[in-house]
């Protein structure tokens, strides 16, 4: 038998009391920190989980294309990169330094001194370089060298529609012009998400958009890329020819208003920055506002028929061609004897003009410049545009009514005198202009009737035939209406005595009119000055030209040498 | 009960597995077309940069000079242009004299 009789020991019940309490203890500590975590800081600890592995992309945007009416495109953005170096990452070889300079096509001295720069960390090395130029720099594998997307807007037209379109900055923020008074539709935003990438850097899941990028809208203009490249050249040939400070063409479609070409000289390449100066920037038809001269003396005599003072065929005493107002006298050029209404117009009498606009009260004839857009911006929308000056009439002296009547003393941009226009070319309506290509059919406002608007077309195609100042305006097959204008520059408060603006603005076909051109040439210098031997051969080489583009049908005997109908040999040619 | 525990738990185990897969399945599926997107992307550029292309041979002024340099191509004068009016093209060909 074995005994097995051990000593009991006896343990103290407090140690199995103490174990019981330290893993209680143990226990509850690690409830609540479980607590903790789970419960107050887990919003905290998501967040830093989640940064393990997700990211925050950009959505690139790109800007809109502007294209004319037709879907030609004046204005792209097309991808380019930037180069940038963090100074404080750079190690670069002396070979590798080479090879840098050599694809920026840079100094290397100019190179190294910028990427060891002490200060900041961020600086460009060259902006806007082709992608695979960019991409070859890029696979030289260089530590502190990256890559930027960006992108540079390109304008295929150049110069030809420079002054409508504008350009944008480096950093695609439009400057000028279309560019930017359209800014908003043109530009997008950009957007961003939150997405989950694995090790490998590929996107696996998108989490959420941050930001939804709105894209960069397209904007389609009213210009027809065809008429406005013929007015550019047109422009450019009369300037030079008539030695010219400047000049500016406006084509508006009679009926709509729409702008279908508008340039002016001297301008500049917007794909070249360095051609691009304060002088050759401004849209002048626009922004620079002048003394339209005779090309008003419609207005004044629409608004004497209007109101019934005259007909076209009341005769009026130009003799002996000065007129006393005041203490001033208002010249023609020769004595003229007695004219109708419509020979003023046609011979473009300021002594006729004159007395009719006295006739009137000043506020009849305020109203009538007032109601065709006169002293008011057109609402095209583009920046910078002016509104002219037309006084209040209250403040009319006599001597201002009168030399008003036939464009002094009043200032008008070259977009304005061609709306302006639509009152006669569109039956008495005056028409909104617009740089946007127009969906709907356009509301009018009516200035005048229809009869007084018929009456001044047959006085304006009278004034563009022999005969009268312009005949030059002529085009062959169509039937012409238009007036000139010769205004004495406006210098230093003085009338300069030898230096003019010589305008032209008219419409055809005068039947229907489908077009509306304003010619202007500023100190035209080769001798003549006469807006009918300097504005109006433009006029009628743009005109003749456009309505050929658009298909009009001639309204005037074409002096064609093929005689129609000649069916038989039509038909065999067929 | 015991048996049906067991089950539960299969079943339990079963979707979770299935879950694991269809998220990988997914997630490949997302890359693929993350890469068509990217592709989609490049391709716009492209199509882009043709676009500017095009447009910059198709200006107005070069087409202009090629026609009349190298073509040796004229604007034929207005007394040369015969318009043609609808009505009288419609004439023309009712007419019995002419032969198709």
């Amino acid at each position: 038998m074995i005994k097995s009789e051990a000593p009991r020991r006896v343990l103290p019940p407090w140690r199995s009391i103490l174990m019981l309490g330290l893993i209680a203890l143990g226990l509850t500590s690690l409830i609540g920190r479980a607590a903790y975590l789970q419960a107050i800081q887990s919003d905290f600890l998501q967040k830093k989980g989640e940064s393990r592995y997700s990211r925050i992309v950009e959505m690139d945007v790109n800007r809109g294309m502007i294209t004319d009416r037709h879907g030609k495109i004046l204005a792209i953005s097309s991808p380019v990169a930037s180069i940038y170096a963090d100074p404080k990452l750079i190690e670069i070889t002396h070979e590798q330094l080479k090879k840098l300079s050599d694809l920026l096509d840079m100094n290397k001295a100019d190179v190294e001194e910028r990427i060891t720069k002490k200060s900041g960390r961020f600086v460009y090395l060259k902006r806007q370089l082709v992608p695979d130029v960019a991409d070859d720099i890029i696979s030289l594998k260089i530590p502190g060298i990256y890559l930027k997307n960006e992108s540079k807007r390109y304008y295929p037209e150049g110069e030809v529609a420079a002054h409508v379109l504008g350009f944008t900055d480096i950093n695609d923020e439009g400057q000028e012009g279309i560019e930017r008074g359209w800014q908003e539709t043109l530009a997008g935003e950009l957007g961003s998400r939150r997405v989950i990438k694995d090790n490998k850097g590929q996107i696996i899941e998108d989490v959420e958009n941050i930001r939804l990028p709105k894209q960069g809208q397209d904007l389609v203009l009213s210009l027809d890329h065809r008429i406005q490249y013929l007015a550019h050249r047109e422009l450019k040939k009369a300037v030079d020819l008539n030695r010219a400070k400047a000049g500016s063409i406006v084509i508006l479609d009679a009926q709509t208003g729409e702008v279908l070409a508008m340039t002016n000289l001297p301008i500049y390449n917007p794909n070249r920055r360095s051609s691009i100066n304060s002088e050759r920037l401004r849209n002048q038809a626009l922004i620079n506002a002048f003394e339209p001269g005779s090309t008003l003396k419609p207005f004044t005599v629409a608004a004497a028929m209007e109101v019934g003072k005259v007909n076209p065929d009341t005769v009026i005493q130009t003799s002996p061609g000065q007129y006393q107002v005041g203490r001033k006298t208002i010249r023609d050029v020769g004595n003229k004897g007695e004219l109708t209404v419509a020979q003023v117009i046609q011979q473009s009498s300021n002594v006729g003009t004159a007395k009719i606009a006295l006739s009137l009260p000043s506020q009849t004839m305020w109203e009538m410049f007032n109601r065709s857009g006169f002293g008011a911006p057109t609402g095209s929308g583009f920046p910078g545009e002016v509104r002219g000056i037309l006084r209040p009439y209250n403040t009319w002296r006599p001597i201002e009514q009168a030399t008003m009547s036939f464009g002094h003393g009043i200032s008008v941009s070259l977009l304005q005198l061609a709306r302006a226009y639509t009152v006669f070319a569109a039956n008495g309506e005056l028409k909104p202009v617009s740089l946007v290509k127009q969906t709907m059919p356009v509301m009018g406002q009516r200035v005048i009737s229809r009869d007084t608007a018929l009456a001044i077309t047959r006085m304006l195609e009278m004034a563009a035939r022999p005969g009268g100042t312009a005949p030059l305006a002529q085009v062959n097959g169509y039937r012409v209406a238009g007036k000139t204008g010769t205004a004495h520059k406006l210098v230093d408060g003085q009338y300069s005595k030898n230096r003019y603006v010589s305008t032209f603005v008219g419409y055809a076909p005068a039947s229907d009119p489908r077009l509306i051109i304003a010619v202007m040439l500023d100190e035209p210098s080769a001798g003549k000055y006469f807006g009918g031997a300097v504005a109006a051969p433009v006029f009628s080489q743009v005109m003749g030209g456009a309505l050929r583009i658009l298909n009009v049908s001639h309204d005037a005997p074409a002096n064609n040498v093929v005689l129609f109908p000649a069916a038989p040999e039509l038909g065999s040619e067929g | 009960m015991f048996k049906l525990n067991i089950v539960l738990i299969l079943i339990a185990v079963a979707c979770a597995l299935s879950v694991v897969t269809s998220q990988h399945k997914a997630r490949k599926l997302f890359v693929v077309l993350e890469n068509e997107k990217e592709i989609a992307q490049q391709l716009d550029v492209e199509w882009g940069r043709l676009q500017l292309e095009q447009s910059t041979l198709g200006v107005h002024g070069r087409i202009e000079q090629i026609a009349k340099e190298r073509l040796n191509m004229k604007l034929p004068p207005t007394s040369r242009v015969q318009i043609v009016s609808i009505d009288s093209a419609a004439d023309l060909l009712s007419s019995d004299k002419v032969s198709p």
